[in-house]
């Protein structure tokens, strides 16, 4: 028998780990029209995610676009390869992801580093030590008054891409698979070429990173006023 | 492995590879003991899953018409590829 928490969690959306594919034999169609209503039917539903993810990872609405189209082009194409229809989404997602790190890997590799992939400064490396948790939580404080409701109240969705946007490059990459796309840190570390100690690393510094922005963003915008302390007028709902 | 009673700085420490679900079955389940008990953890958790949650959505975004079409058009050409090839 197991016991009820004491107490109350909230129910958050994550993402799921997506199986990308299984062995077997490869899906058959009638004709070609039965194959492209097949694959539009799948597509369709995700293509807001597609692009989302795609947003994220190249911070640009055209390099967003051209990678979204080249995968769905590699998807059309490599149809026959998959064998499992149930985990189209994820065999999806990962040709996608491929697609950006193949390019960006390119990129990477000539003389003059993009926009945004500098390696981190030295005064960046305690920044995994930063909590927003630890700025914002006031134990003795009712939750309707607590800082933590006032930052997610007025912590917007754009802010939020801001944040993840202004990371450089291998520490956006880190969250971005991790924690939008579900990827385990062994998959990430084999997509980004690097060891897992790494993928650990970067992902510790860009949630630091990201948690500092995000204080510093709602200290700017007035959510959070006076150094910490709670903005004047806050009332219960 | 055994059960064991975690303190709140190891269970601190671990939180993100529990969220992450990097954790064997066995750890994870010590963490979930010490979170049902400790609410000053359990608060942490559950801010650090809001946020998380959030950090998420940031991977949905509507996808323009222009791609829509782009798609089509794409698709439309592979169809008359293939077509093409086999005539």
């Amino acid at each position: 028998m197991s016991l009820a928490s004491p107490f109350t969690s909230v129910p958050t959306a994550r993402p799921q780990r997506q199986r990308r594919d299984a062995s077997g034999a490869a899906m058959k169609f009638r004709d070609a029209a039965q194959r492209r209503q097949w694959f539009e039917q799948r597509l369709e539903p995700l293509l807001d995610r597609l692009y989302g993810n795609a947003l994220r990872l190249t911070r640009d609405p055209d390099d967003a676009e051209d990678i979204v189209a080249e995968a769905v082009g590699k998807a059309w194409t490599r149809l026959d390869e998959l064998r499992d229809a149930r985990r189209f989404e994820g065999w999806l997602f990962h040709i996608l992801t491929n697609t950006f790190i193949s390019e960006w890997r390119r990129r990477q590799s000539r003389p003059k580093p993009a926009p945004g992939g500098e390696p981190p400064t030295p005064d960046d490396l305690d920044i995994a030590s930063f909590t927003l948790f630890q700025q914002l939580h006031q134990p003795f404080l009712l939750w309707w008054a607590s800082l933590e409701e006032q930052f997610f109240n007025g912590l917007l969705q754009e802010d939020l891409q801001r944040a993840l946007d202004s990371l450089p490059d291998p520490f956006r990459l880190a969250i971005v698979l991790v924690e939008v796309q579900g990827y385990t840190y062994l998959e990430a570390s084999r997509l980004l070429g690097v060891p897992l100690g790494t993928v650990r690393s970067r992902l510790s510094r860009a949630r630091g990173l990201l948690q500092k922005q995000l204080w510093e963003q709602a200290r700017e915008a007035g959510v959070i006023a006076d150094q910490g302390r709670p903005g004047q007028g806050g009332s219960p709902p | 492995m055994s059960a064991r009673d975690l303190n709140c700085e190891e269970v601190i420490e671990r939180l993100f590879d529990y969220l992450d679900q990097e954790l064997d079955a066995q750890q994870a389940a010590d963490i979930d003991r010490h979170l049902h008990r400790c609410r000053d953890c359990f608060t942490r958790s559950e801010f650090e899953k809001r946020l998380r949650a959030r950090v998420a959505a940031a991977g949905t975004a509507s996808a323009p018409p222009r791609l829509q079409r782009r798609i089509r058009h794409l698709l439309d050409q592979f169809n008359g590829d293939e077509s093409d090839t086999t005539r």
